[in-house]
């Protein structure tokens, strides 16, 4: 067994075994720490297989963000997590059926295929051993895919507006400072001149 | 690459298989929150990244990983969207139970 394969069987089992916890778990909380593992540990797969920059992608975007986006939601909604799992084993035999199948068929599916020859002689992007991945899928995402890149950029910018558009609320009972407003009062509407006689009082 | 190591692209392509079946049962399993419902969608996503960069890395073809890149995208973005069709949900409601969210619609 080689290093790559010993690292290879660490990786898989925790990825797989706290995949399993996501699912399994009680507490959400939990189910995103065991995200934020399997996570963590599909990175070291990708980097077995020479996909460094998308390994290093997953934990800064993955981990970075979604799992902790997901920490923050699943922290800040008050929600009594118990009585949403009544029921759960009710689902159960369903699901292990559905499971079993869908995992036969996969399996099925990747021992038996044959690749074709003319695949495995034209890549449409041959990798390039000579210089790092990073730079490799630079060469690539800028120039051959560039709309693609864009579209990418476009769907976040569009996700980004559209989650703030849905959570922003406009409170109505909160004094805002108006600058403009401020700057806009004439002495005649901000005093008033009142002649008091003296000894009276207002 | 992955074959001087001794691993082959069917070890990889298990993982998928098993980290997507994985996240179907999750789906199936927590049917009542929606959040670990997302999270079974982000595992889905993930084993289907794990399947390209193994292609990718068996077919010495870069398009792959560039293909994986897109999904992380997708799926960041998905992940952002539901969260905050969630948390709205929630101030409506006061529960994030799936099966009241039948009143979204209309």
């Amino acid at each position: 067994m080689t290093l790559a394969l010993f690292f290879f069987y660490v990786f898989s089992i925790i990825a797989v075994a706290s995949a399993l916890m996501v699912i399994a778990s009680r507490n959400p909380v939990h189910s995103v720490l065991f995200l934020i593992l399997t996570f963590v540990n599909a990175a070291g797969l990708f980097m077995l297989a020479g996909a460094e920059f998308l390994a290093l992608i997953l934990i800064v975007v993955y981990v970075g963000a979604v799992a902790v986006l997901f920490l923050f939601v699943t922290m800040m909604l008050d929600v009594d997590f118990a009585s949403l799992r009544q029921g759960m084993l009710q689902y159960a035999p369903v699901g292990v059926v559905v499971g079993v199948i869908l995992l036969l068929e996969l399996l099925l599916v990747g021992g038996s295929y044959v690749m074709a020859p003319q695949v495995t002689a034209s890549s449409v992007v041959p990798i390039n051993t000579a210089i790092d991945n990073t730079h490799a899928l630079g060469q690539v995402i800028y120039t051959r895919y560039v709309f693609l890149f864009q579209g990418a950029g476009a769907v976040l910018l569009v996700a980004m507006v559209g989650a703030i558009v849905l959570t922003l609320q406009h409170r109505v009972n909160v004094r805002r400072q108006s600058i403009a407003h401020q700057t806009q009062r004439t002495r005649a509407e901000a005093t008033e001149l009142v002649k008091v006689k003296s000894g009276q009082g207002i | 690459m992955l074959q001087a190591a001794g691993i082959g692209l069917g070890h990889y392509l298990t993982v998928g298989a098993i980290l997507f079946t994985l996240g179907v049962l999750g789906i199936f399993l927590n049917r009542k929150n929606i959040i670990v419902i997302l999270m079974s969608v982000e595992l889905i996503l993930l084993s289907v990244n794990v399947n390209f960069v193994a292609f990718s890395a068996e077919l010495n073809d870069l398009a792959g990983q560039v293909f994986a890149l897109l999904i992380l995208t997708v799926a960041a973005a998905e992940a952002a969207i539901g969260l905050a069709i969630l948390v709205i949900f929630y101030r409506n409601r006061g529960t994030i139970a799936v099966q009241d969210v039948n009143q979204l619609k209309g």
